[in-house]
């Protein structure tokens, strides 16, 4: 990951949960995509930002990781479905034994990872227990 | 289309090899699938490797050429091809053979497997490995490879009655076979509490439920079936090639303890060979982790949803059971080098149909299957030979 640019370009998507709707079918979509896999050529793509508020599908916790999160280690990561439909896979801000199949989460903006020492950092969104 | 055959096949030991580059180890599987199907190298028509990330591994691309350089045939001219699709690159490199020779277009063709894993360390290798899923949407937040079939365990384990015990049992049954493989990266048994002692890599899979990280390479030599008996006495025949896709992101699947794919691509291959699950005497599945052999074995039709777990323990799958599964150990046990896993499956269905298998043998096994995952299951190849 050591192009500026390709992070960047995503910023919107990763900062803000902007995902896209198909205004043909009414499908959401995170991670965003440009043709609806549903409609293909018919589908009209729409920006859609979503609550963010969803439910944990699955989840494991991470105990051996790749350079860039060894220092993490454990970390929680999760399969979240959010309201509107579409999964996403990010991470969990929460102890690992709290972490359960069914829990209700909402989204909190958070750093990711970092390039290195002297590399860009990577913000994003990692997903909180939502005791509303 | 013409009827395929396999007349020749090779497969080094796996293992952490350090003493051995990549183009050794390719040149000594080539070298063993030659000499098994008694053929010189001018008489080969195309080659395909498999090969997922050389590029990460050895900072090497242009795999094709490099292999045919390596294998002394530059000045063969022969047409040689770079299959890539993460761990079943060796599947797909197969079946872009099978597709040749069966076209018309090519007469002997090799296919082959071929994977350096240990030139890097685990950091490195647990990095490429997870480019083999979503790297911009789930690599991205930190997703490895391991952590991905644990959410598919933990999902499976949500809503099926698969015990812990029961899939450490995958682990157990594997090296068992394993240790009756000669090329096997292990060749120990273990038990059960084996497993369930060892340290946790992403909840609730252990470290005996993964694959290691491996170096090996394979390769069998493709012909006409009207001409296999001029190079060997014991051809045997592709009764079907089968291939399918499905969304490379793990959170984008209809059902996250099922892969879709596998389920396809088994039924077209069931269809191409006009047979049924009852059929098939052994198979060879991706077992990447203990979790995914369970999922294979119920996607390819072998039993209904959530039975494989009890079905393991009561030991169906097990070498004198009704459907002996990895019987060189799978991926957990023979090793997987990840390119070419897929060629090692073929490797091993030829030699227990040939009788060749020596103390892993099935008694009387007539008719094998592979099945070869990339990703997550964004990729399934399946095979069913026979003689």
């Amino acid at each position: 990951m050591s192009s500026v640019a390709r992070f960047w370009r995503k910023i919107p998507q990763r900062y803000n949960l902007v995902g896209t709707r198909c205004e043909n079918c009414g499908r959401y979509y995170y991670p965003p995509r440009t043709l609806c896999p549903q409609c293909r050529r018919a589908g009209r793509i729409r920006e859609h930002r979503f609550s963010g508020k969803g439910t944990v599908v699955t989840y494991t916790v991470i105990r051996t990781a790749s350079e860039q999160f060894e220092q993490m280690t454990p970390y929680v990561l999760a399969i979240v479905q959010l309201d509107e439909g579409p999964r996403l896979t990010a991470q969990l801000v929460c102890r690992p034994e709290e972490a359960r199949i069914g829990m209700r989460v909402r989204p909190v903006f958070r750093r990711i990872s970092a390039d290195g020492e002297s590399g860009a950092i990577h913000y994003g969104t990692k997903f909180a227990p939502d005791t509303e | 289309m013409r009827e395929v055959a396999v007349i020749g096949i090779g497969c080094t030991p796996f293992g952490e090899k350090w003493g051995s580059s990549f183009r050794d180890l390719f040149v000594q599987a080539g070298t063993l699938a030659l000499e098994d199907a008694g053929i010189s190298g001018e008489e080969i028509g195309a080659m395909y490797v498999g090969n997922m990330s050389a590029g990460r591994f050895i900072e090497q691309e242009h795999i094709g050429a490099l292999i045919a350089d390596y294998s002394g045939l530059a000045t063969a001219h022969i047409p040689s091809t770079r299959v890539e699709a993460a761990c079943a690159s060796g599947g797909l490199a197969f079946r872009q053979a099978v597709i040749a020779v069966a076209s018309g277009i090519e007469d002997i063709v090799v296919a082959a497997g071929v994977e350096k894993m240990t030139d890097v360390g685990t950091g490195a290798s647990v990095d490429a490995l997870a480019g083999a899923a979503d790297r911009e949407w789930e690599g991205f937040v930190g997703a490895t490879f391991p952590g991905l079939y644990a959410m598919i365990a933990h999902d499976y384990m949500h809503k099926y009655p698969l015990t812990r015990e029961e899939l450490a049992m995958v682990a157990v049954k594997n090296h068992y076979n394993g240790a009756r493989n000669p090329i096997a990266q292990f060749s120990q048994e273990i038990t059960v509490e084996t497993v369930l002692s060892s340290p946790l890599v992403a909840d609730p899979l252990r470290l005996f439920d993964c694959s290691p990280i491996t170096d090996g390479a394979a390769a069998v030599v493709l012909a006409p079936l009207d001409r296999a008996r001029e190079y060997t006495d014991t051809p045997v025949r592709v009764l079907a090639s089968a291939q399918a896709s499905d969304t490379i992101s793990l959170h984008d699947r209809r059902d996250l303890s099922t892969l879709d794919a596998t389920v396809v691509a088994g039924k077209r291959a069931f269809q191409m060979a006009g047979l049924t699950p009852a059929d098939i005497d052994l198979v060879e599945v991706h077992d990447c982790f203990t979790i995914a052999e369970i999922l294979a074995i119920e996607d390819l039709g072998f039993c209904r949803k959530g039975e494989a777990g009890r079905l393991t323990r009561e030991g169906m799958t097990a070498l004198d059971g009704d459907l002996p599964v990895n019987t060189s150990g799978g991926l957990k046990a023979c090793g997987h080098p990840v390119g070419a896993t897929g060629i090692k499956q073929v490797w091993e269905v030829v030699q227990q149909l040939r009788g060749e298998a020596g103390k892993r043998q099935v008694d009387g096994a007539e008719v094998g299957m592979t099945h070869n995952v990339g990703g997550t299951g964004a990729t399934v190849a399946v095979h069913i030979l026979g003689v």
